[in-house]
């Protein structure tokens, strides 16, 4: 399967009055056609700020420093704003935006709404067949399509989700990026929008990156996880192989921290201590203050990210020792 | 004589709809979302009871009338085998003293311009339980209790300089501070990340075997109820569907309702078999909820007629185990 999206050493950073936040630092990962990778982390450890990079929507302050993201061939970072709107934003890759249930204009239709974003990217299609599309699309996300001229007070939370994924696929996207497209949700409604996102997936051909910090919903959906901590990726695999055998220590508390519905009942397990500061972080590895592992090596270099074969990827002074 | 902490029977909360005058004068018939629906509960002294279910099931109201942050419409509260349901305003404040009320967002629940002393000595001022040195040194304590190490590092602090995390343990040190019997947890982790949910379930267990804390657990999420309550009821619309240990609960669900609940929980374990068989749809309005039993318009083992017609009796299955549903009785 051909490379869709190839992220090379990216660095983004947000300008503030205290110093440059180093929100991404040097961060790579490919993914293939039709394959689903989830991002996952705590908050602040710069995922989100990963999509907003995709598409190039930093908000103000922040901007890309260094690298490349490539598109197919095109390196997204390179192009221009006007050809960035014309070509890949929303045409290719499209976002759905955490809190989506927040995201809908609430003065307008949903269908007026959706025939916006269709008319913005393609202006040659007229309203009444972007109104059309839009039904169409309700039909795929599961909503009776007569609801389109609904304003969004008028939805419950899991119907407004729907409706910002159909809002997303509008243009055809190859890539949708979904920013914790759950977390408001409960559980219901939950496991109905990860099913939706499943079949989406299957019937559309998508590829999908999934950014959460719940680690089971990636395992539900994805095919690959990338494992964030401040800034950096820390590890990268197959679910099943980061699932059967987390080597980072900080994915192996991840992984304690969830309560499982099924394995015994234990005490649960917590991370202790804080992300860290993103504008002066740790030296070497970022995670050696929360580490109970930590040598003296981790205060001092920084651990690469190295195969440890069938592609599975960790950066850790732990594993490169043996 | 008793050691029940709180006792909930035929409790009732109905939300008069306020429609618009015309439609007031027309259809004469006031309209109520009947939020709680006539429910009966006990909750044991020291115990973790949780109550769950979807959103708009009832369960922050039921929790929000046994404080009586919001009045009950029929029904009684006993707390600690007295009756509150009809107590003054002034009985109250002294038995308030005793229960306390961890909410959900802790970016809201805490005020912004207050700085973490003076959000955790307001109890004591408004209760008239300490001041000077017994006042600090009571706030350092509820610090400590609550693991924000060291004290003097946190009591000058405003809410926007600590993390969600942060912010939640000085929501829970406000609620522990009075030293209280009894503490309704309303969803207390549900905006917080995965990983450090855990540290603040656990201050729960700590504070129960320290001081003996009763706990009513507001949750949606059953996988985090089953670790942390040992007792639990499930409600839908306004009524309990199953109620009985957790344990027992969660691995033999007897009601299609509770066994819904659990499959929807998200699976970790990639080799796992997904479950597609989700209950379709959303909560349907609880102004006029389904006739018969409340869940029959969603239940995958609808067996016909008396699911439509006849409400379920909440009966009786096991020691502890009560459920309503007619494919057991």
């Amino acid at each position: 399967m051909p490379h869709l999206l190839r992220v090379q050493n990216l660095s983004t950073y947000y300008k503030t009055q205290r110093g440059f936040v180093k929100a991404v630092d040097n961060v790579s990962f490919e993914l293939k056609e039709k394959e689903a990778l989830g991002l996952a982390g705590e908050s602040g450890c710069g995922k989100t700020t990963i999509a907003l990079s995709l598409l190039r929507i930093l908000p103000v302050g922040g901007f890309i420093k260094s690298g490349h993201i490539f598109f197919r061939n095109t390196d997204i970072v390179k192009l221009s704003d006007q050809e960035m709107r014309e070509r890949i934003r929303w045409k290719k890759i499209s976002l759905v935006f955490q809190g989506a249930m927040n995201a809908l204009n609430p003065v307008y239709k949903i269908g007026d709404q959706i025939v916006e974003a269709i008319r913005t990217h393609e202006p040659e299609v007229e309203k009444r067949e972007a109104l059309e599309r839009g039904k169409k699309l309700f039909e795929l996300v599961g909503i009776e399509p007569e609801r389109i001229n609904n304003y969004p007070h008028e939805f419950s939370g899991g119907m407004r989700q729907r409706a910002m994924l159909a809002m997303a696929l509008a243009t055809n996207p190859e890539l949708l990026i979904a920013d914790e497209p759950t977390t408001a949700l409960d559980v219901i409604v939950q496991a109905q929008t990860l099913k939706l996102i499943r079949d989406l997936k299957k019937t559309l051909g998508l590829s999908l990156m999934l950014i959460t910090h719940d680690l089971s919903i990636i395992t539900e959906t994805c095919d690959k996880i990338a494992i964030m901590y401040a800034g950096k990726i820390v590890e990268l695999g197959s679910v099943a192989s980061i699932y059967k055998e987390p080597l980072h220590p900080y994915t192996q508390g991840l992984l304690a921290a969830f309560p499982s519905i099924k394995a015994p009942r234990t005490r649960m397990i917590s991370i202790p201590g804080f992300p860290p500061d993103l504008i002066n972080p740790p030296t070497g590895c970022r995670f050696h203050p929360r580490c109970k592992y930590a040598m003296n090596i981790c205060k001092k270099k920084e651990p690469v990210l190295t195969d440890v074969g069938n592609h599975h990827m960790v950066a850790c002074h732990l594993i490169q020792k043996t | 004589m008793t050691d029940l902490v709180v006792e909930v029977k035929e409790l009732k909360k109905w939300f008069p709809v306020r429609l618009g005058f015309f439609k007031t004068v027309l259809s004469r018939q006031q309209l109520f979302v009947k939020a709680v629906d006539g429910i009966n509960f006990k909750i044991k002294k020291g115990e973790i009871f949780g109550l769950a279910g979807e959103s708009g099931s009832g369960k922050t109201t039921t929790g929000r009338v046994i404080l009586r942050l919001t009045e009950p419409t029929s029904g009684k509260i006993l707390f600690q085998g007295k009756d509150i349901t009809n107590i003054s305003e002034e009985e109250l404040k002294r038995i308030r003293r005793k229960m306390q009320i961890i909410f959900q967002d802790p970016y809201e629940s805490i005020n912004p311009r207050m700085t973490v002393f003076d959000i955790l000595a307001e109890p004591l001022r408004v209760q008239k339980l300490a001041s000077g040195v017994e006042l600090e040194e009571r706030v350092y304590k509820a610090l400590e209790n609550v693991d924000l190490i060291p004290p003097e590092d946190f009591v000058w602090r405003f809410p926007h300089e600590l993390s969600g995390g942060q912010r939640q343990r000085v929501a829970t040190g406000r609620a522990l501070i009075v030293n209280p019997d009894f503490i309704v947890a309303d969803e207390p982790v549900s905006m917080l990340d995965v990983s450090i949910r855990a540290e603040i379930l656990n201050l729960m267990f700590d504070l129960r075997k320290r001081y003996g804390v009763t706990f009513l657990y507001i949750t949606h999420d059953l996988a985090l109820a089953r670790h942390i309550c040992d007792d639990i009821a499930i409600m839908y619309l306004g009524k309990l569907m199953e109620m009985g240990p957790t344990e027992q609960i969660i691995s033999e669900p007897l009601h299609p309702y509770t066994e819904a609940l659990i499959k929807a929980v998200p699976n970790p374990d990639p080799h796992a078999e997904r479950v597609e068989a989700v209950i379709k749809g959303e909560i349907p309005s609880p102004i006029s909820p389904p006739s018969g039993c409340r869940f029959h318009t969603r239940c995958p083992k609808y067996i016909g007629n008396i699911c439509k017609e006849k409400e379920p009796p909440f009966v009786r299955v096991g020691k502890e185990h009560f459920v309503a549903c007619h494919l057991y009785t």
